[in-house]
C-alpha cells in the first residue's frame, strides 16, 4: 500500500470510507479505495447513477471524505467539465484532481457523448469507468460491454440463444481515437498496476481516460471470494487486455504471465453456466477463447 | 446609456453586467445570437468567464451544474428542443438547489418542426421547480436577467431562475434599450455568489445523495416552500432595481390601465405589447379596459392574480401553448385561482392563439373583446384558425 | 368579496438546508456494516509473510496491520465476510469460519 494501515483508526481514515452498502466483495469498492488511495484528499469527483452511488451516498449517509457529487445518469464527464472549468476560472485547479467517475452502461452507452465531448474539449480531468459488464444497479440487464455470450437479464440464455450475442464494445480504442494524453486499462485483479495507472495520471494535464475491470458477485453469479481470482484470469486468459496508451497509440502492455484458457475463466461464473451443458455450448466457448486470442495477438500479451 | 439593441445584445450585455464565471450552451435557433455575443464578449477579453462548447444541451445544463456547484455565479440558453433535451438536467439543478441562470428563447416545440416563437417549451418545464419570468421587450429581457441572479442565488431561495423570451420577436428585433453604465453599480446591487456548501476541498460535502422514501417526500417539500416563499424575494427584487436603476416592469404582475376595468386581457411576453397598443386605442374611445402582465409564471401568483380580477367580469387570457389533452395551460390556473378564492363572478375566456408563430394581430385581439362581451365562459379555444386550410386536402 | 387568502407559505426559520441532497464527508461510517457477513475471518498469524496483500484486496477497507512485525487484523464492526483475504493469501494464512446467528 502506498499509506501505512497500521491500526484500526488508521483504516476510518481512508478518503472512501466504509459503512456503505455495496456487496460483500464488491470489486467496485475496491477500486475505488485503492484509486482515492493514490488521488489524495485534493480531488473532487463526481459519480454517475448507478451502484457505486446508490451504495456510498445513501442520505444522510456518505462514504465520501472528499468533495463528491452525483448528477444523473448520463452526464458524470460533462458536471465533471464544469468543474473543471470552475476551478480553473476562479485559479483553484493547481493541485487539484478532477475525477469522474461512472460504470460501463454511464461511460460506453448513455454517457458516451458527455464523455466524448469531454475528451474533445481537453478537459484536465481523469475519467474512469468501472466496467462490470452490465447494468448491474437495475438487475443485470445487458450494456454494450457485455461480453460475448454473457448471460444477462435482458439477454438471458435460452432454447435458442446463448446470451448477449454481440461482442464486447471496445471501449478503450474509443477514448484512444479521441488522441487523449492517456488512456489504460487495468484490473482489481492487479492492485499494484491499477494504482501505479492512476498515479501516473498525476502527472499527466488533460483527458485521461482509465477502464478498470471490476467483476460483480450477483451480476456476474459467483462467490465473493473469488472477486480477485476471476479478475486475474480475465487478464491471464487474454479476455481483458491491461495496456497503456498515450495520444491514440499503445505504448505499454502487461504481459501474460501464466496463460490459461478461458474455460478457466467462464466456468467460475454463473453467468456462463449455458456454455458448458451440451456441444453447442463447447462450440461457443471456441469463439469466445478465438476472441481472447485476438487480443494476445493484437496487443502482443505473450 | 440608451442604445439601439437587438434582444439578444441586451441579454447578453446583462449577462456580462452579472459577470458569470462559466457559461455553457449548445446552439439552437433563435438563442444563436446571445451565446455567439458571449463568446465574442469572452474572446474580446470583456467577459472574464471560461466559455465551455459542449456537445449537447444535456450536457451545457450540466456544466454549469457541475459549476454552480462550485460556487460559482453560471449562465446557460436554449430553446425549444434543447430546453427539453436539458429538462432532466433542470429538474436535477433545481433539487440540488443551484442558483443557474438559463434564457429560453422560447419557441415552438416539433412535431412539425418550428422555429418560430410560441411558449410550449418553457411551459413543458412548469413543474420542474426553476422560477420561471416573462419579459415583454427587450428592456424588460435586459432588466430581468439581472435581476434573476438576485433572486435565484438569495439563500432562502437558491433555485435555478429561467428568464424566458419570445424567440425572434424579441430575440431577433431591434428596439431602444437603456443600459447601465456602470458595472459597479450592477457588483452593488448584485454581491458576489456566496454559497453555504459547495464543491471544497476544505469542506468535503457529498452532494446528490439517494433519497429513500424516509426523505424524500420532505425533501421535495422543502423545494416546493423555497419557489413559493420566492415570491417576495421577486417582488424585493424589482423593488431593488427600480430604486438603484430607476426601471420597473413590475414585479410578479403587472397591471395596466386597469382601474375601473370591466374587461382585462391576461398574458404573457411579447404579445403584450400588441395587447397594449388596442387597449390605448379602446380607452381613448370610452371603453372601460385593461391588461394584466404575468411576469413570473412560476411561482405562480394566484392571490395577486385573484386580487386584481376579483371585480371585473370579464377575463380575455390569451396564451402561446396547450396542454394537449387538458386545454389552455395558463387560463385553467387562472381559473383555478379564482375557484380557490371563491370567485365566481368572473367570465374566463382562455384561449391559445399564436402557436408557432402565428401573428397575433391586433383585430383579433378587437374580435376576442367584442366576442366576451357575448359569451359566457371559454376554455383553451384555439383561435385565428385558417379554416380553408383546415378543409382542403392535400 | 373577501378574500379568502392562502396562508400555506410556510416560513421556513433556520432549517437545515441539506435535507435530503447533502451529506457530511465520512459519515457512512455511523452504518456498521458488520451485520452482512455469514463468515468471518481469523488471522491466524502462523506464516505470514508481510506482503500486505489483504489490505490490498479488502474491498471494504477493514484489514489493518504491519509489515515489519507480520501482524495482521480486521475491524470485525466492518467486515462483510466476503472471504477475498483468505482466498488470496499466498500463504493460506487465514481462515473463514461459520458465523453462529
Amino acid at each position: 500500500m502506498l499509506t501505512n494501515i497500521l491500526t484500526k483508526e488508521d483504516t476510518h481514515k481512508q478518503l472512501f470510507t466504509m459503512g456503505h452498502t455495496g456487496c460483500s466483495g464488491c470489486a467496485q469498492s475496491m477500486a475505488v479505495k485503492l484509486i482515492m488511495e493514490v488521488l489524495g484528499k485534493n480531488t473532487i469527483a463526481t459519480s454517475a447513477t448507478g451502484c457505486l452511488e446508490v451504495f456510498s451516498t445513501k442520505f444522510p449517509e456518505s462514504s465520501w471524505n472528499i468533495p463528491w457529487i452525483h448528477s444523473l445518469f448520463e452526464n458524470s464527464a460533462a458536471v465533471a467539465s464544469g468543474i473543471e472549468a470552475a476551478l480553473q476560472i476562479t485559479g483553484k485547479k493547481e493541485g487539484v484532481t478532477v475525477l469522474s467517475q461512472a460504470g460501463d452502461g454511464g461511460t460506453a452507452d448513455i454517457g458516451l457523448q458527455a464523455l466524448s465531448g469531454m475528451f474533445e474539449r481537453g478537459h484536465d480531468v481523469l475519467y474512469v469507468c468501472y466496467d462490470n459488464g452490465a447494468y448491474m444497479n437495475t438487475g443485470y440487464q445487458r450494456s454494450g460491454l457485455t461480453p460475448y455470450d454473457s448471460f444477462t437479464t435482458t439477454s438471458p440464455s435460452g432454447k435458442i440463444s446463448f446470451g448477449n450475442n454481440r461482442p464486447k464494445k471496445y471501449m478503450p480504442e474509443i477514448a484512444m481515437a479521441h488522441k487523449i494524453p492517456y488512456t489504460a486499462v487495468a484490473s482489481t485483479g492487479y492492485p499494484i498496476d491499477l494504482q501505479k495507472k492512476v498515479k501516473k495520471t498525476l502527472s499527466i494535464k488533460g483527458p485521461k481516460y482509465l477502464q478498470i475491470d471490476v467483476p460483480c458477485v450477483p451480476g456476474w453469479k459467483y462467490e465473493p471470494r473469488y472477486s480477485v481470482k476471476i479478475a486475474q484470469l480475465a487478464v491471464q486468459s487474454g479476455l481483458y487486455p491491461l495496456f497503456e496508451a498515450e495520444y491514440g497509440k499503445v505504448v505499454s502492455v502487461k504481459k501474460i504471465s501464466k496463460r490459461v484458457p478461458v474455460e478457466e475463466y467462464l466456468k467460475l461464473q454463473g453467468r456462463f453456466k449455458h456454455l458448458f451443458k451440451n456441444e453447442a455450448g463447447k462450440a461457443e466457448i471456441e469463439k469466445i477463447q478465438k476472441i481472447a486470442d485476438e487480443n494476445i495477438e493484437q496487443f502482443g500479451l505473450l | 446609456m440608451k442604445k439601439v439593441l437587438e434582444g439578444s445584445m441586451a441579454i447578453s450585455d446583462s449577462i456580462r453586467m452579472a459577470e458569470p464565471k462559466v457559461i455553457s450552451a449548445y446552439p439552437i435557433t433563435p438563442q444563436t445570437h446571445i451565446v455567439e455575443h458571449l463568446s465574442q464578449m469572452v474572446a474580446d477579453g470583456d467577459l472574464k468567464a471560461e466559455y465551455v462548447m459542449v456537445e449537447s444541451e444535456h450536457s451545457a445544463a450540466s456544466v454549469v451544474l457541475g459549476a454552480s456547484a462550485c460556487g460559482v455565479r453560471t449562465y446557460t440558453a436554449t430553446a425549444a428542443q434543447g430546453l427539453l433535451y436539458m429538462e432532466e438536467v433542470i429538474y436535477n439543478i433545481a433539487g440540488m438547489r443551484l442558483p443557474v441562470v438559463l434564457t429560453v428563447a422560447n419557441r415552438a416545440v416539433s412535431a412539425p418542426i418550428s422555429i418560430w416563437n410560441d411558449m410550449q417549451d418553457s411551459m413543458a418545464l412548469r413543474d420542474s421547480g426553476a422560477i420561471q419570468l416573462v419579459a415583454e421587450n427587450n428592456q424588460e429581457a435586459y432588466d430581468m436577467h439581472i435581476q434573476a441572479y438576485k433572486i435565484a442565488e438569495n439563500p432562502n431561495v437558491m433555485l435555478p431562475v429561467m428568464v424566458c423570451v419570445d424567440g425572434f420577436v424579441l430575440t431577433h428585433t431591434f428596439e431602444v434599450v437603456e443600459t447601465i453604465d456602470h458595472i459597479e453599480k450592477v457588483r452593488e446591487y448584485l454581491p458576489p455568489l456566496n454559497m453555504e456548501y459547495t464543491l471544497d476541498i476544505n469542506n468535503p460535502f457529498s452532494f446528490g445523495t439517494v433519497g429513500e422514501p424516509s426523505v424524500y417526500i420532505e425533501t421535495r417539500f422543502r423545494l416546493s416552500n423555497a419557489i413559493n416563499n420566492s415570491k417576495s424575494v421577486i417582488v424585493d427584487a424589482a423593488n431593488d432595481y427600480r430604486e438603484m436603476f430607476g426601471k420597473y416592469e413590475g414585479a410578479l404582475i403587472d397591471p395596466y390601465k386597469m382601474d375601473d376595468a370591466d374587461t382585462v386581457i391576461v398574458a404573457m411576453g411579447s404579445v403584450l405589447g400588441t395587447i397594449k397598443d388596442v387597449v390605448d386605442e379602446l380607452r381613448e374611445s370610452g371603453k372601460k379596459i385593461g391588461v394584466l402582465k404575468i411576469r413570473s409564471f412560476r411561482p405562480f401568483p394566484a392571490d395577486e392574480i385573484t386580487d386584481a380580477l376579483k371585480n371585473i367580469k370579464n377575463a380575455i387570457i390569451i396564451e402561446k401553448a396547450v396542454s394537449l389533452g387538458k386545454g389552455g395551460i395558463l387560463s385553467c390556473e387562472i381559473r383555478d385561482a379564482l375557484y380557490q378564492h371563491r370567485i365566481n363572478s368572473v367570465n374566463v375566456n382562455g384561449y391559445i392563439m399564436g402557436l408557432g408563430g402565428r401573428d397575433i394581430t391586433p383585430k383579433n385581439i378587437y374580435d376576442l373583446i367584442i366576442k366576451a362581451e357575448k359569451q359566457e365562459d371559454v376554455d383553451g379555444e384555439f383561435y385565428g384558425l385558417n379554416n380553408e386550410l383546415l378543409n382542403k386536402v392535400f | 368579496m373577501l378574500l379568502r387568502l392562502r396562508t400555506i407559505i410556510l416560513k421556513e426559520r433556520k432549517l437545515d438546508f441539506k435535507l435530503g441532497i447533502i451529506a457530511r464527508p465520512g459519515s457512512a461510517l455511523s452504518n456498521k456494516t458488520g451485520s452482512f457477513r455469514s463468515e468471518i475471518p481469523v488471522f491466524k498469524l502462523d506464516k505470514c509473510t508481510g506482503c500486505d496483500l489483504c489490505i490490498y484486496y479488502c474491498p471494504e477497507g477493514v484489514v489493518f496491520g504491519d509489515k515489519k512485525t507480520k501482524t495482521y487484523s480486521f475491524d470485525e464492526d466492518y467486515c462483510k465476510g466476503c472471504g477475498i483475504c483468505a482466498e488470496e493469501c499466498p500463504v493460506d494464512d487465514i481462515d473463514m469460519l461459520l458465523v453462529e446467528k
